[in-house]
């Protein structure tokens, strides 16, 4: 049953339509004002005026960003870091997951208690910081790692998401003779791809823009990861700035072109991927 | 192959056994179960519980050389340092304020865009608007940081066509706004999905009959959106209360500024700089365990409320 829409109907279509068109510009528009500064040339980036389209069109910042041998340390770092905690994480979280979802193993509601305390309650950053320490992993890229592999967050995605498969399946591999390993690296994991594959992403995008772990964690520059690098180019050209010195070192366009070096690989795949980070939230829901 | 380690054929009735003795059948029936759950148990046990373990610092005097255990005991002393610190009343008061703003403005948005785009009827252009709102969330704060301070800058940001004259990020009057409206800015869009995971589970039985009833948009989206929604809104309310003493390490230290430090200084960075730059890691601790029990006992009075209130709460 089709009703025809009134007048007052399709004007609250095009207004909703309008004011979300806006808020969309509003989104892009500052990533498209950095791509602008980074291609102006030094003088026209630092002058202002540069809102559309890029003035003096040169490549001259990043030919100066690219030319400093950190931002590759760091790029590399950052890559070494994301790969492995996404790697080992879903992996981790799919095991930890499969467990808890099994309502005959004995503990299993105290030890999916115990993950959703760790969201409500935690030892705060010094403790923190002198386990870390403990475990002789200052300034070591697996601090980073290790910490971020498992997440109560997503154990509990994935655990609601086992939760929810129907058992006749494993029950048939069970009566073929399969264990529950075999159970659940040939059948479970291959039937939860696209869970894993959320979880996946968001463990790589967490790990990728993670500041605060490499801030605390990460003292020697051989050790930066990208976000990090970005705060010291950042800061560095602020102090340039307000010192007057290296007027010729493009302040603007040279924090715009480490700004777009960084964030390209994140725009680059997101359009693509984007499917499956939300798919994660409507299989798993909120809900502990 | 080996059926033998299966799980249990359920027994009726289980003989009276003790509880240990229970569990272990139980564990060794399940080994393989609780093979798998290992590596994850001991990443949480180390990297979560040993911290909280640690939380006894607190009321030591720690020093590195003596260790955790090795330190003497202090009793109340930090915590009685805090209260009498004025540098540190006014963190707590930035930070419960910037909390509330966020609560009151951010909490909100994401719920008004899910609606807004929910009614979207064109569904390419409801996909290209939640590509684009979702983007910000994807990148890190400090590149949103390094980014607001060039759009916002007098001279070459969007700001130099009103002619400002000052980055108004620096300026104590407006930082703390800025806080909200960034925070809106790279969260709301995102935030959007749970809201519209949760929509998408009410019946369209629901809106044909209001529709056939002469109910207009707005009467459809009050009546029966987001009474269906409520329930996810009640949770993610509860989880936002428990961080009210936390307003977000990374978009606070990144925009921070010695000019905005009186109005932007929030208990996270206040540990961090008291206990890692400083080395005062007993008084720092002091700071962050007050932020982490005010934390639980708001989520846990904010999970009654909600169960008292007829909504399912997160436990």
């Amino acid at each position: 049953m089709k009703v025809k829409k009134g007048v007052g109907e399709r004007l609250f279509e095009m207004v909703n339509a309008f004011i979300l068109a806006v808020l969309s510009l509003v989104m892009l528009y500052p990533f498209w004002h950095e791509l602008c500064l980074s291609f102006s040339s030094a003088t026209e980036a630092t002058r202002g005026g540069v809102f559309l389209l890029p003035r003096e069109f040169t490549m001259q910042a990043y030919q100066l960003v690219t030319k400093n041998a950190f931002i590759w340390t760091s790029y590399a770092n950052s890559i070494y870091t994301a790969v492995l905690t996404t790697g080992i994480g879903v992996l981790l979280t799919a095991m930890l997951a499969y467990g808890l979802s099994k309502k005959q193993v004995a503990g299993h509601r105290f030890l999916s208690f115990a993950v959703v305390f760790c969201m409500i309650f935690n030892g705060g950053l010094i403790p923190t910081y002198l386990t870390v320490k403990g475990l002789n992993l200052i300034d070591n890229l697996w601090a980073l790692i290790l910490m971020a592999i498992v997440t109560p967050y997503n154990t509990i995605i994935v655990k609601n998401f086992f939760s929810a498969m129907p058992s006749e399946l494993e029950e048939a591999a069970f009566i073929d003779g399969a264990g529950p390993l075999r159970i659940f690296f040939q059948i479970i994991m291959p039937l939860s791809k696209a869970v894993l594959a959320t979880v996946g992403l968001w463990i790589a995008v967490a790990s990728w823009n993670n500041f605060m772990g490499p801030l605390i964690y990460m003292n020697s520059r051989e050790n930066f990861t990208l976000p990090l690098y970005i705060r010291q180019v950042i800061d560095g050209q602020m102090l340039a700035r307000t010192t007057g010195e290296g007027a010729q070192s493009a302040v603007e366009s040279v924090i715009g072109a480490t700004i777009i070096i960084s964030v390209a690989p994140i725009l680059c795949v997101y359009p693509f991927l984007q499917k499956y980070f939300v798919k994660g939230v409507m299989i798993g829901s909120v809900k502990g | 192959m080996n059926a033998i380690h299966g799980r249990t054929i359920s027994v009726p009735k289980p003989q009276k056994q003790s509880g240990w003795k229970r569990f272990r059948k139980n564990f060794r029936v399940h080994k393989y179960y609780y093979l798998l759950m290992l590596p994850g148990i001991i990443a949480l046990l180390v990297f979560r519980y040993v911290p909280m373990a640690g939380i006894v610092i607190a009321f030591k005097n720690f020093r590195i050389a003596d260790g955790i255990f090795g330190s003497e005991w202090v009793g109340l002393k930090w915590f009685e340092m805090l209260f009498s610190n004025a540098e540190f009343t006014n963190v707590l008061f930035n930070t419960i304020y910037i909390s509330i703003l966020k609560i009151v403005f951010s909490f909100p948005a994401p719920i008004l865009l899910a609606l807004m785009i929910n009614e979207v009827g064109h569904l390419k252009y409801k996909k290209v608007v939640q590509t684009t709102v979702y983007l910000p969330h994807f990148i890190s704060w400090v590149v949103v940081g390094g980014i607001m301070m060039t759009i916002l800058s007098p001279s070459v940001g969007v700001l130099s066509l009103f002619g400002a004259a000052k980055n108004p990020l620096l300026e104590p009057a407006n930082f703390r706004w800025l806080v909200v409206i960034s925070d809106i800015w790279k969260e709301a869009g995102w935030g959007t999905v749970v809201y519209l995971a949760a929509i998408t589970s009410i019946s369209p039985d629901l809106y044909e009959a209001a529709t056939v009833d002469g109910a207009t948009r707005f009467q459809k989206i009050w009546n029966i959106t987001l009474p269906a929604i409520s329930g996810t809104i009640a949770i993610m309310l509860i989880l936002r209360t428990g961080s009210i003493l936390s307003a977000g390490f990374d978009q606070m230290y990144v925009l921070q500024t010695p000019a905005t430090m009186d109005v932007g200084d929030v208990l996270d960075t206040f540990v961090y700089r008291y206990g890692l730059a400083q080395g005062r890691f007993s008084y720092a601790a002091a700071a962050g365990l007050f932020q982490s029990v005010v934390g639980l006992i708001l989520v846990s009075i904010s999970n009654f409320v909600t169960a008292k209130m007829g909504q399912d709460g997160i436990w």
